[in-house]
């Protein structure tokens, strides 16, 4: 500072910082803390550790390539969407908002940019989901291993990962606090799914209500039919991006304390 | 320049600030004085929207804080030192700040020598930093872009004696080269110590304003008689009314001239008489914030 300052500010010669440098410090608040690292380190091994136990106890005719992907995916679907969640949470429990939100005042910017490396987070966990399965295949592979495994099969996998994710952060925005987001992100869904499962009446309209039963072809072989992709649809603007829109509308207007 | 007009916010039937107007000028310091729970941190959130206010407008430099592009090079923002992630080092915070606002990491170097936090202390984890320590970083995080605007809340809070001195000549300098500092404060004695403006605030509103120099002006006259009784006598005689205040003397809101001149008649010998400086700004404050300090309520409920 060498100049002498009026009482305007001049403002022309600086710009927003952008949108890369933002999903920049995004991804590096994700694992420069020890609890940040540790959920990373986590879902690494985890991945690595179901498809190991699968391939050594798993029958010969299950030891698929097509399995040893949802057994890579089942813990990262639980794991990753929790790391959705906390993307946002944090900076709420641990007040960091109040650093965040003066740095770049545009809250929406910052929340785009949690969403952008939410999303590569959850590429590069979908990618190591892909590789662990083919090592374990070629190491564990059955007899018939690569049987039956097309394109939409990917396609399936990425929208459970990535539908997780987004629903994580969604629920994140929604109550801004990690306790509570967390708890009724696994109870909500799963006590709608008992709910539309056991009652009677309810059972007929589970696929167009519950995300989880809507899911459930993603996990079975090959394409879904017309009907499971309009339920997915459905089911997927009630669970996830209503709340993202209703958690946006909210961290936008929050006070920031 | 940071300019509030008109400026309130309520908190269902809380009125937190309440029509709060004050500017702070660029090349001086201002001092945002008032009890707990005034409405400082509130009007500062205010200032840079994180808070957004019922009506009036906050502009800094003619802009909206958040209208301002990359605004941390602009106006360097402490309001809550403990506002950190536990779990990260020091170092970290700084350099997350740097990135967003585009500076080299050198930077961060930089400032953490500048606010004099050690190589192991910058590795350490902000939940095992002193809230001392939590302040120094806190302020290098504020200065790292080295900005002609400066809104600190009460950043002085849990440094040591060397500490104040040394914002207090940090703060200077960056006045004296043309910056715009605001620091809140619910110590007296800090702000007297840092500040050439001061804002008074007391429930939510503002009680006086102005330099230190205009605030102490009109705060009359220490004197102290050989004989107490006799000189509170000659004073009243003389028509100066005057109060008991400590060690024997009394407080007047007369000159010392006058008061001086009445003695001299009645042939009383002074010990001492003298401008109450110090203590009329103490006095001040504590008279513009008896009716909103806690205190007073707590010691009222005692007595009753």
């Amino acid at each position: 500072m060498t100049t002498t300052y009026a009482g305007t500010l001049d403002v022309s010669t600086t710009t927003r910082p952008p949108m890369s440098r933002l999903v920049k410090v995004e991804l590096r608040k994700m694992v420069d803390t020890r609890a940040g690292m540790w959920l990373m380190i986590t879902i690494g091994a985890v991945t690595v550790v179901a498809t190991t136990i699968f391939g050594l106890a798993g029958h010969d005719e299950d030891r698929t390539f097509y399995n040893f992907m949802q057994f890579a995916g089942a813990p990262q679907g639980i794991l990753l969407p929790v790391l959705g969640i906390l993307l946002v949470t944090q900076e709420w429990s641990q007040r960091t908002a109040m650093v965040t939100f003066t740095l770049e005042p545009q809250r929406s910017r910052t929340l785009i940019a949690k969403v952008c490396a939410a999303l590569a987070l959850g590429l590069a966990a979908f990618v190591v989901a892909v590789c662990v399965a083919l090592l374990a295949t070629v190491l564990f592979g059955g007899a018939d291993p690569w049987g039956g495994v097309g394109a939409i099969d990917f396609v399936k996998f990425g929208i459970l990962q990535f539908s997780g994710i987004l629903q994580g952060l969604a629920f994140g925005l929604l109550f801004l606090s990690s306790a509570f987001a967390i708890v009724l992100y696994f109870v909500l869904p799963t006590a709608f799914s008992i709910l539309f499962n056991t009652v009677p009446a309810l059972k007929d309209s589970a696929p167009w209500i519950d995300f989880g039963t809507a899911q459930g072809p993603l996990g079975e072989v090959g394409n879904l039919t017309g009907t499971e992709w309009a339920q997915l649809a459905v089911t997927g603007t009630l669970w996830v991006i209503l709340p993202f829109l209703a958690g946006l509308w909210r961290m936008l207007r929050a006070e920031v304390k | 320049m940071i300019t509030l007009e008109g400026v309130s916010k309520s908190y269902g039937r809380f009125t937190a600030v309440d029509d709060v107007s004050f500017t702070a000028q660029p090349g001086r310091v201002t001092g945002f004085l008032g009890p707990n729970g005034a409405g400082k941190s509130t009007s500062m959130r205010i200032m840079v929207g994180l808070t957004h206010p019922d009506r009036g407008t906050a502009t800094i430099g003619g802009h909206r804080y958040a209208e301002i592009p990359n605004p941390a090079r602009h106006v360097g923002v402490l309001l809550d030192a403990s506002a950190q992630h536990a779990g990260r080092t020091g170092r970290e915070v700084l350099a997350l700040s740097a990135m967003t606002m585009g500076l080299p990491l050198t930077r961060v170097e930089e400032m953490l020598a500048m606010v004099g936090l050690s190589e192991t202390e910058a590795k350490r984890r902000v939940r095992n930093y002193s809230l001392g320590m939590r302040q120094r970083l806190g302020i290098a995080n504020a200065l790292m872009a080295e900005p002609p605007v400066l809104i600190l809340d009460e950043p002085a809070n849990g440094l040591d004696p060397a500490g104040i001195h040394w914002m207090r000549s940090l703060l200077r300098s960056y006045a004296e080269r043309g910056g715009t500092v605001l620091l809140s404060s619910h110590l007296l004695h800090e702000v007297e110590m840092i500040a050439d403006e001061m804002v008074l605030i007391g429930r939510g509103r503002i009680v006086a304003q102005g330099t230190k120099a205009e605030l102490l002006q009109t705060r009359g006259t220490f004197v102290r008689g050989e004989h107490p009784q006799k000189l509170a006598a000659v004073l009243a005689e003389a028509g100066i009314t005057a109060t008991p205040s400590g060690d024997g003397g009394l407080r007047t809101e007369a000159e010392p001239v006058e008061v001086g001149r009445a003695a001299a008649a009645a042939g009383v010998v002074l010990a001492e008489l003298r401008p109450a400086e110090g203590a009329g700004l103490e006095e001040l404050f504590l008279q513009l914030t008896a009716d909103d300090a806690r205190e007073t309520v707590t010691a009222e409920g005692v007595l009753a």
